[in-house]
């Protein structure tokens, strides 16, 4: 086994001409937190459509804990233990929080096909999502409506769902998104108490919690990788500051 | 099913309503009933998928023709115990469901109406070309079936099976939707991108509830077979799935008791309506609009409501605008 976890080897993907993703190749270590960064229309969103298996790669090749998952399915990939969290909200509006997180922890069992028995009376579903909902900070919302929740809530709960499938490594795109200052806050805090426990890839706009949290950073600028290193690395990068953040003045990130 | 507070009460009610005043008023309303409680049952089937899954299916009436089909043949080849008759009806119906399923449900939105569509169509003038069948006319179906030792010839005693059935039916699709199946399916209907995101493959858990509602409209067709005692490629028109829908959608989506209420509603409406004019669609067709637009969550939400009960929590009704930007934009904000 190598000592990483995921493997990113040469992965192209063009739309017609734009080459969203150009020819990456980026190798995440076991434990790590690495960061990906990049501005607007760098080709993130991209990549992570073809980590999760939304879109498939023009050519290229990803391994996961030593498995080509190439050609696999986004629910396949999940149930080897990639899980994500989406950019945009992406939940189920008409479950209660306390459902949401423990259909993920149903989609831990070999499968669902199971008829009979209240979902909700079961235990083994019930109280993991209790605990996980209580790890995320919304332990007395668990019977709360998820579609009533507020947006800092949502990003909490995003967090529960993809902890909830027992990952080996969490892909989480953008988890501070849209937050307030309080919000912003307790997620980056939250988002410390994971590091460490999983290997984590962390895309995000907001510096301070990628500089804060990231064990190495990569850049990402038209679609390729142009740096890979350690904060100061990237900070002292010439070729970041010009690609990258000199932009952030006048880009106006959130 | 809590049968403790308003809701249990009200649905007590609506029991001993059709246990009780069909037979009080005579043989027309026991056969309008059974009429009810058959399309009744084949919305509810819709509902499965429609209320609880997402899909939107315009085929259904074909599941429903086919169980007619295999169990009027059976009878007319003299296999009358029902307890043959009918699960063989629903194994049929089930198995074509399979098939049809196993096609469509790799489409998605308004590809998945059209191609439901389509496989009804086929399975329609498959129908009508069975000559030996009475082609387009259909063919009279002998006599009812027998359950055990019990004739099904009196209409008060079939139009009390065909309710236990339905009773058992909706109990039965009670419990699939709150089982860990049921939950897959709602994920699926609120966000089929997070359900594949968590690991459930979307496919298989939507081609099985295809099977299972597909079994139940052919249950209702079989019976359907027995109350008419005449099955014709009618019972597998577009039209009949459209009404099935506009049941549904009538009485609540996502409910359950609201496709039956539904058909109720539908039906009383055609009935009376039709007796003073052949245009009665006129206006039923504005009556359909005004639900989906004024009424939040149906006849069944309605009812609830004068009854004070609140909306369940967990059961927020299918919204019409937005599933339709649904099946417009079936993978909203997917990535490039």
């Amino acid at each position: 086994m190598s000592e990483f976890l995921l493997e990113i080897d040469h992965l192209s993907k063009a739309f017609g001409a734009l080459r969203a993703t150009d020819d990456v190749t980026l190798a995440i270590r076991k434990g790590e937190t690495h960061a990906l960064i990049g501005p607007n229309g760098a080709g993130k969103t991209t990549l992570v459509g073809q980590l999760t298996g939304e879109l498939k790669p023009d050519a290229g090749r990803i391994s996961f804990d030593g498995r080509d998952i190439t050609a696999l399915s986004t629910a396949r990939r999940a149930r080897l233990g990639l899980a994500r969290s989406f950019q945009i909200t992406s939940i189920f509006d008409s479950f209660t929080a306390q459902g949401n997180v423990a259909l993920a922890v149903q989609a831990t069992e070999p499968h669902s096909f199971r008829f009979w028995r209240p979902a909700e009376r079961i235990a083994k579903l019930r109280q993991p999502a209790r605990r996980l909902l209580d790890d995320v900070g919304l332990a007395r919302l668990g019977d709360r409506i998820a579609s009533k929740m507020s947006h800092g809530q949502h990003r909490q709960l995003e967090l529960g769902m993809a902890l909830a499938t027992r990952p080996l490594m969490l892909l989480l795109d953008e988890p501070m998104a849209g937050l307030g200052i309080e919000e912003s806050r307790a997620m980056s805090a939250l988002l410390a108490s994971v590091k460490g426990r999983y290997t984590i890839l962390l895309i995000e706009h907001d510096m301070d919690v990628v500089f804060s949290l990231a064990d190495r950073i990569s850049v990402l600028v038209g679609g390729r990788i142009i740096a890979s290193g350690t904060a100061d690395e990237i900070r002292n990068h010439p070729g970041v500051r010009v690609a990258y953040l000199g932009e952030e003045d006048d880009e106006a990130q959130c | 099913m809590t049968l403790f507070g308003r809701r249990g009460i009200l649905l007590l009610l609506l029991l001993a309503a059709a246990i009780v005043l069909p037979p009080y008023f005579g043989t027309y309303y026991t056969r309008f009933a059974t009429q009810i409680a058959i399309y009744g049952m084949a919305a509810l089937s819709i509902d499965l998928l429609l209320g609880y899954t997402g899909l939107i299916t315009f085929g259904q009436a074909a599941l429903f023709g086919v169980g007619a089909y295999a169990a009027g043949m059976l009878t007319v080849y003299g296999v009358t115990e029902a307890l043959v008759v009918w699960p063989c009806a629903v194994a049929v119906s089930m198995l074509v469901a399979l098939g049809i399923g196993a096609l469509s449900l790799r489409t998605r939105g308004f590809q998945f109406i059209m191609v439901t569509l389509a496989f009804a169509q086929m399975t329609y003038y498959f129908a009508q070309s069975l000559r030996n069948w009475g082609g387009d006319d259909g063919f009279t179906v002998p006599q009812r079936d027998h359950l055990g030792p019990l004739s099904l010839a009196d209409h008060t005693t079939f139009y009390y099976v065909v309710l236990v059935l339905l009773v058992l039916v909706a109990a039965l699709a009670h419990r699939i939707v709150r089982s860990q199946f049921g939950m897959v399916i709602r994920g699926i209907r609120d966000n089929e991108r997070r359900v594949a995101a968590i690991g459930f493959p979307p496919y298989p858990y939507k081609l099985v509830v295809f099977v299972i509602a597909g079994g139940i409209a052919g249950l209702a067709g079989a019976l359907m077979a027995n109350h008419a005692k005449f099955v014709s490629p009618a019972t597998m028109s577009w039209q009949l799935s459209g009404e099935l829908l506009a049941m549904v959608i009538l009485g609540s989506a996502n409910s359950l008791i609201g496709p039956i209420l539904g058909a109720a509603f539908f039906l009383a409406f055609r009935d009376v309506l039709s007796d003073f004019t052949e245009h009665w669609m006129l206006f039923f067709g504005p009556l359909l609009v005004a639900r989906v637009l004024l009424v939040k969550d149906g006849i069944w939400g309605m009812l609830l409501r004068a009854a004070g009960v609140a909306d369940r929590p967990d059961e927020p009704k299918v919204d019409y605008p937005e599933a339709a930007e649904r099946i417009a934009d079936p993978e909203p904000g997917a990535s490039r």
